[in-house]
């Protein structure tokens, strides 16, 4: 038997073992066991009661609603993050760390804080909705309100991603093509867009589905009005306070397909655009 | 630019890229529209009430109770996860087996999976009637609508953010400093313990403190698994939405505030890890 020497810092099987078996043991229980008990609750009553319950009217209403909040938060959220990179990584200005902080900040508020702050803004207590009303504009307990809770919990989605992306990436690339004559437009569209083309679809990736999961936030502002203002997480909970399970795990199942989704999307990008995503994703 | 002591005539912008003021301006423009001046219309509406006034609401037992739980939990699930997400991260980065990427994927989940789902889900597993529930019942240990459930429901929402803050620091460290330790005689516990730990100290309270964040502010996931009793399994969140409905304004917006506060607090000392983590390397 030859003895090999052990690499000093391998570790010990006994030990690896008892890792192992930790790690998988807490994300089996933990992570996958939850998983698993949606979809086993949504088909408990077969298929077919599956499908009637996603096909009724209220509930598609519900991913209607959805679909629509996300459509006008995400690219605006989108647009905001191109514009607050393009001006953070190529620049220089005073405060650029501070408002980069700002930016982030959405992400350490509390959901329900989130609704809270538009309904001091726009509620009949708050600061604009009393003239609002005189002009039968409708922010809270509608589409507006609904929206203005998703852009504000997705804010730092697309920023973020771009933002370091972008600052290592520098300007050499950008300043050539300015030099040699390219307008704005033209530079962005021909040099910096296909430098970040990844980068940015992981940033809307995530920022689609937290859009339409979004729940505390949304939560505070929809007024819950069954089939008008309650999106797909709002009306998983109005069919689970009703006991009617089967409905709300079917619901749930739709949205957790839609998070398995993005989560596969995600590794995929992770593994096959490594370099061109921003650092801290590539495994 | 006058180093060399000629003259150069300056372009009329300082910047050789165009669009500086317009994204910079957007920028400025969407943020405060959309997030500071709502936040500033949080900060100041409990001085409506007046110091006294915003103190009277604050203090009484069952907001003091769900502050109490809501931090309390959170500081809990933080430790927690740290430990598992430390555990997690190591196995990732350091073992080689069969579907590693899968379990990898799987960190996510609570990122992307909406937080009404998880709550309901979560509620249902540990319910007395529930898979986990039913075995915990038969040793008298009640998790879904107790206090307990809340924690359960935060260590699953806070999770992914110990692994992913650990994870890449921990594949970026080289082994040079364990082959040392090991070379003078360590054993192997002694080396993760004595070396890799300390090294990794910044990013586990990274994790940790963000961790600890999401889960003070979280609500989705809870409500449906923590029974919601007042003064006991109440979280903060909720008393802000029970509040709302009662059209208490002022009193929402006070619980609003520390929790706003309690925000400020963990961006400043995420910010202070950062610039920590920084200068050690």
């Amino acid at each position: 038997m030859s003895k090999r020497l052990a690499n000093p810092t391998e570790d010990p099987l006994w030990l690896k073992l008892t890792l192992g078996i930790i790690a998988v043991g807490f994300i089996a229980i933990m992570l996958l066991l939850p998983l698993v008990l949606v979809f086993k609750e949504a088909l408990a009553s077969g298929v077919k009661t599956f499908f009637s319950a996603i096909v009724e009217p209220d509930t598609l209403a519900a991913v209607k609603l959805s679909l629509l909040a996300a459509a006008i938060a995400v690219p605006l959220n989108t647009v905001f993050g191109i514009a607050a990179a393009w001006s953070i990584a190529k620049f220089d200005f005073r405060g650029k760390t501070f408002l980069v902080t700002l930016i982030d900040l959405p992400f350490s508020v509390s959901p329900v804080v989130a609704g809270l702050v538009y309904v001091l803004v726009f509620g009949m207590q708050g600061w604009l909705g009393p003239t609002l009303a005189g002009y039968d504009i409708r922010i809270l307990f509608s589409l507006p309100g609904i929206v203005l809770a998703t852009i504000f919990v997705t804010f730092p989605f697309v920023a973020r991603e771009l933002i370091p992306l972008m600052v290592d990436q520098g300007r050499d690339e950008e300043e050539a093509a300015a030099t040699l004559g390219a307008s704005g437009f033209q530079t962005f569209l021909r040099v910096t867009l296909p430098n970040i083309k990844w980068g940015l679809l992981y940033g809307i990736l995530l920022c689609n589905a937290r859009a339409l999961g979004e729940f505390g936030a949304v939560s505070v502002l929809s007024g819950h009005i069954r089939g008008q203002t309650n999106t797909m997480p709002l009306h998983v909970q109005l069919l689970y306070d009703n006991y009617d399970y089967a409905g709300a795990f079917a619901v749930a199942a739709l949205l957790a397909m839609l998070a398995l989704l993005t989560l596969a999307l995600k590794s995929f990008l992770e593994w096959r655009y490594a370099d061109e995503l921003a650092a801290s994703h590539r495994h | 630019m006058s180093a060399i002591g000629l003259k150069i005539p300056l372009p009329k912008s300082r910047h050789v890229l165009p669009g500086f003021g317009l994204s910079l301006g957007f920028t400025i423009f969407y943020l405060t529209s959309l997030v500071l001046i709502p936040l500033l219309a949080l900060v100041l509406r409990p001085f409506e009430l007046g110091l006294d006034g915003m103190w009277n609401a604050i203090s009484t037992p069952r907001v003091m109770a769900s502050l109490r739980l809501s931090f309390g939990m959170a500081l809990a699930a933080a430790v927690i996860d740290s430990v598992f997400g430390f555990i997690i991260a190591w196995v990732l980065v350091r073992y080689r087996f069969p579907g590693k990427a899968l379990l990898d994927a799987v960190i996510d989940l609570p990122f992307a999976l909406p937080t009404a789902v998880a709550g309901i889900a979560l509620s249902t597993l540990y319910a007395p009637t529930g898979w986990i529930g039913s075995i915990l019942m038969e040793h008298g240990i009640k998790i879904a609508y107790t206090p307990w459930g809340v924690l359960v429901a935060m260590i699953f929402i806070s999770l992914p953010f110990t692994v992913r803050t650990v994870q890449p620091v921990l594949s970026e460290i080289g082994r040079d400093m364990e082959e040392a330790a090991a070379t003078l005689g360590a054993t192997r516990l002694q080396s993760i313990g004595r070396v890799v730990l300390p090294m990794m100290l910044p990013a586990i309270l990274t994790g940790a403190a963000m961790a600890f964040a999401r889960a003070a502010g979280e609500y989705g996931s809870i409500i449906f698994i923590a029974g919601n009793i007042p003064a006991v399994s109440e979280i903060a969140p909720l008393l802000i939405v029970i509040k709302l409905e009662q059209y208490d304004y002022a009193g929402a917006s006070a619980v609003g505030v520390v929790m706003l506060a309690a925000s400020f607090i963990m961006l400043l000392a995420l910010n202070g890890l950062q610039s920590w983590a920084a200068k050690r390397r």
